[in-house]
């Protein structure tokens, strides 16, 4: 029974206010594959069937054994000697009558053996305690075709993420904590304008302390500029003294006591920030030299052609800056002069999206497509989000895994700490390794625990020598992960499900940014890293270890 | 989160043959069957036979709400209406053969010591600051010391868990032992509201309508007669609403919403079921460890975040000496004898480390209970109104004098001394 509009609205207003209409409608128009309903996956589908999406396909060629039964939620006892496809699907189905869920009931080795382009449908594939072989093949295939892939594990106590896609464009970071853009330090024409409409000596007390600070802040450094040269405030010391002079200008009573004028206060308080220079991120100017703003053509996605449009601007319109975003703070005002000061910059940043706007058009002309292929709104949203653009590209697996371009220096850098999350990377390599070799992970059984420990310090010297990295592992890490037997417990898989769908969200969504490339989690000490093992630019490559602080084990 | 507690026990012992089938606990028995390297010092690797946690009581005062289902995973359309406890422990009970669920539809307030002193372990998945600091001063109540000595039998481990849209955290605590809620209160800064002025006479944002109507229309024109404003009541979202429209057109604001409305009405917190799910899961390893005793449980706060990547922060929060609540040092309260009782209790509800709500302050004057000031029951308040505006020393109160404070953050009265400065 599909839902209403309207209860749909109820149903997902929590998450609404996250991602927002547009991107709830990304998440129902999308299409998930998961290959392998283990505990991990059917936690990871939880998440994404939830809050609604297109459609799910389920890829198992596995049948429900006990042990599937015993540590997944979505499978019961009655799903043991049924495909586990098939089985997770009913559970999982039910969460969400929105939702359309599919299964095949076959492996992704022979579905590609029949169909090399069955997974080219597809939003994003995840893929679930793969052996590293499939892992790859898929690797290849979902490169050449462009999908979004996520690689998840869950090894007893660790849990694993990669994400592989070529390039992924984010206009909505939702940043915490973005820095205002109020132009204070070169203030437009109609800004200039609206602070000369102020005269702050000659107004009423009432007036005066319901002038927005930023009005207040301009004025002043109008009046300090001319004092010195032109020069802003620039040390510790000049912002101090800029501040006393600010704080000269509350209204004093008969007596001479300073009255209460909060309004002054704000603006003592934000000094500092308003006076930050108005500057394009490095992150934007990268993007802007970066080869696809350069080359756009017919097949440029439309955040390059807006891209491009925006750096037009910039070197035009915008005197080298970027189109004012057009929004500021609450601050203390009276109605009329906030909403005044408001729309001076509301204003301004139409006006400028506008001129964006003419840039984008012509450059579609130039490339033979209709100006209405990017909406209005498209560019409104862009220029808006202009200095939190980001994106994300991450090298194949097939990068990772050969000896040419494995990241060498990263992986030793990292384990100069040698309990660094890093140890747990390597010892996922090794027991992949150990499967390939053994056709089994190591230690499954008691009797087996010993014995592997041995073996699979083998796989992990071999896997070292051939990358030529020269790292120690300590063999307590060897001997756990023996211990583990490739153990998959419920609330590991669950804590990967939640962190693995929502990366899928924010693939899908193109909004908030997701991580760059590994995830490493120890449910152990309850820490994780992020590993980027970057791609070697032809300079020196910069290690880049985003972990956690680490308690002793 | 469901917005619930979870009491849990473990069944250590008995294997119920039923309900248990070839292979049931393969995931899980390595880690109780085999030695290994980080394990707990305490940890002794047992082959007798294995449960699952078999025991659990959840207690939850809410029913459930359409804007649940996004995220409450045990809950379906048709549940709308029904308490959660109850859905819940039918949903678990039949996915999870052997497992049995007891439900409790009552607020936490609503059960007693005897209740909360049968459980191994609690886990908190709370809506409110105030429920986690009344759950954390029940298991501080159950303490017991011997000559100052606490009893470690007499712990229960408190395991808390709470999320805010793309943000959680999740944390361990041992009552008596460890940083409890209290001492770590300035993580949890006080909610701001509006000021008033900006409310009443300069609105600038679609909030300060909304917020307009509510607080000044709606007593003003009582549109529904007595009914007080119900945030699910959508009739009376869409008339905060409308005037909401009108007052920002007034003032030239655009951006009032429904959405935005309900938003500020209700003080609504964004949720997906993401978030939630990595909250829980650490919340339920950490169960697992102490349950088991096979790892060294979290030390003692993990914060997530996955708006930009994926963020934790691991750190041990410490213990305040003179925590309100689970210091056991009686509370200093210093002020001049020429200060005003109102004074006093602007302190205790503004005071970071304190945050209470609407403090009962008592004391003993000439062997007898006196109440100086009571708010919750109306007649005691106007009875008492009066002392606010009187100071400590006309209220006959002396240096070195005990007061207790009751207040719902607290299920137990705390304990101040009032220390006269000059």
């Amino acid at each position: 029974m599909a839902s209403t509009k309207a209860s749909k609205e109820q149903k997902y207003d929590r998450q609404l206010r996250l991602w927002g209409d547009h991107g709830q409608e990304t998440l129902e128009n999308a299409h998930v594959c998961l290959i392998n309903a283990t505990a991990t996956g059917t936690e990871i589908l939880k998440n994404l069937v939830l809050p609604g999406i297109g459609a799910f396909t389920i890829v198992d060629g596995h049948t429900v054994t006990g042990e599937d039964a015993g540590n997944n939620f979505f499978l019961s006892k009655d799903s043991i000697g049924k495909n586990r496809a098939q089985a997770a699907t009913e559970h999982l189905q039910e969460l969400n009558s929105d939702v359309s869920g599919n299964f095949v009931e076959e492996g992704p080795d022979k579905l590609l053996d029949n169909d090399s382009e069955f997974f080219h449908r597809f939003t994003i594939v995840i893929g679930v305690q793969l052996p590293e072989s499939t892992c790859l093949r898929l690797g290849s295939v979902l490169w050449s075709a462009s999908v979004p892939f996520l690689v998840c594990k869950t090894y007893g106590l660790i849990g694993y993420m990669r994400l592989v896609v070529q390039e992924h464009t984010v206009i909505e970071s939702h940043p915490d904590n973005a820095l205002e853009d109020l132009r204070l330090d070169q203030p437009y024409a109609e800004f200039q304008n609206h602070i000369k409409s102020y005269d702050l000596d000659s107004m009423e007390k009432k007036d005066h302390s319901h002038t927005p600070w930023i009005i207040i802040v301009a004025k002043y450094l109008e009046k300090w500029l001319s004092e010195h040269n032109g020069q802003p405030p620039k040390n510790y010391k000049e912002k101090e003294a800029f501040r006393q002079l600010i704080r000269e200008g509350i209204r004093k009573n008969e007596n001479g006591v300073p009255e209460d004028e909060e309004n002054f206060e704000e603006a003592i308080k934000n000094v500092n920030t308003a006076l930050n220079p108005t500057k394009i991120p490095s992150a934007v100017e990268d993007l802007f030299n970066s080869e696809q703003c350069k080359n756009i053509t017919a097949q440029s996605p439309c955040f390059w052609v807006m891209l491009r449009a925006v750096k037009e601007f910039v070197h035009n319109e915008g005197n080298g800056s970027l189109p004012v975003r057009g929004t500021i703070p609450d601050m203390i005002a009276d109605s009329q002069k906030f909403i005044n000061l408001q729309n001076v910059y509301r204003e301004k940043a139409m006006q400028d999206a506008a001129a964006v706007s003419k840039h984008v058009e012509s450059l579609l002309q130039s490339v033979g497509k209709p100006a209405e292929s990017i909406p209005e709104k498209d560019i409104k949203l862009f220029c808006k989000n202009a200095s939190f653009l980001r994106v994300v590209r991450c090298r194949s697996l097939a990068e990772e895994y050969s000896v040419d371009t494995v990241n060498k220096d990263e992986i030793t850098s990292c384990m100069d700490s040698p309990d660094s999350e890093m140890v747990f990377y390597l010892m996922l390599r090794a027991v992949d390794r150990f499967y390939q070799q053994h056709s089994r992970y190591p230690g499954v059984y008691n009797y087996q625990v010993e014995e592997d420990i041995s073996k699979l310090k083998a796989c992990v010297n071999s896997l070292l020598q051939e990358y030529s990295l020269n790292v120690n592992i300590k063999d307590d890490y060897i001997h756990e992960f023996c211990r583990y037997g490739a153990a998959e417990p419920h609330t590991v898989s669950a804590f990967l499900g939640g962190s693995a769908a929502q990366e899928a969200i924010k693939i899908i969504s193109h909004q908030f940014v997701p991580f760059n490339n590994t995830f490493i989690y120890n449910a152990m000490s309850q820490t994780s890293a992020t590993l980027r093992l970057l791609e070697l630019n032809g300079n020196l490559p910069f290690a880049d270890l985003f972990s956690s602080p680490n308690l002793p084990m | 989160m469901a917005d619930a507690e979870e009491p849990m026990a473990v069944d250590s012992g008995h294997r119920d043959g039923g309900c248990d089938w070839d292979g049931r606990w393969n995931h899980v028995k390595k880690f109780l069957e085999r030695p290994g390297p980080f394990t707990h010092p305490d940890f002794e690797p047992s082959t007798e036979a294995l449960s699952g946690f078999r025991l659990i009581h959840v207690v939850d005062m809410d029913t459930i709400d359409p804007s649940n289902l996004n995220r409450q995973f045990l809950f379906r359309p048709n549940d709308v209406g029904r308490p959660k406890a109850d859905v819940a422990a039918d949903f678990i009970n039949s996915r999870v053969p052997g497992c049995k669920v007891v439900p409790h539809f009552k607020k936490i307030q609503d059960c007693d010591e005897s209740f909360y002193r049968q459980f191994h372990i609690i886990v908190c998945g709370l809506d409110s600051i105030i429920a986690r600091r009344w759950m954390n001063g029940m298991l501080i109540s159950l303490l017991s010391y011997e000559d100052g000595v606490l009893d470690p039998s007499s712990i229960i481990p408190l395991i808390d868990g709470g999320t805010e849209g793309f943000k959680g955290n999740a944390r361990v605590i041992l009552p008596g032992m460890t940083a409890c809620i209290d001492c770590t209160l300035e993580l949890y800064p006080p909610q701001i509201n509006f000021p008033m002025c900006t409310i009443a006479s300069m609105p600038r944002l679609p909030e300060h309508c909304i917020e307009y109507a509510r607080i000044l229309q709606w007593p003003k024109e009582k549109p529904f007669g007595e009914t007080s404003l119900d945030g699910d009541n959508p009739e009376h979202i869409q008339w905060v609403f409308e005037r909401s429209k009108e007052r920002a057109a007034e003032f030239n604001i655009t951006g009032v919403t429904y959405r935005l409305t309900q938003g500020v009405v209700k003080r609504i917190i964004p949720a997906v079921a993401s978030t939630n799910a990595v909250i829980a899961a650490a919340c339920a390893t950490e169960v697992f460890k102490i349950a088991t005793s096979a790892y060294i449980p979290l030390n003692n706060y993990m914060v997530f975040n996955d708006v930009d990547g994926l963020y934790t922060y691991t750190f041990e929060a410490e213990r305040k000496e003179n925590c309100s609540a689970c210091s056991q040092v009686p509370q200093d309260l210093q002020f001049p004898p020429s200060a005003k009782l109102q004074e006093v209790l602007e302190y205790l509800t503004e005071n970071a480390s304190l945050q209470m709500k609407s403090p009962a302050i008592t004391t003993t004057l000439e062997g007898k209970n006196k109440t100086l000031y009571l708010q919750s029951v109306k007649s005691i308040e106007e009875r008492t109104r009066p002392n606010l505006c009187k100071t400590l020393k006309e209220l006959g109160l002396s240096d070195g004098q005990e007061l207790a404070v009751a207040d719902i953050t607290t299920p137990q009265t705390v304990l101040f001394k009032l220390n006269f400065t000059a």
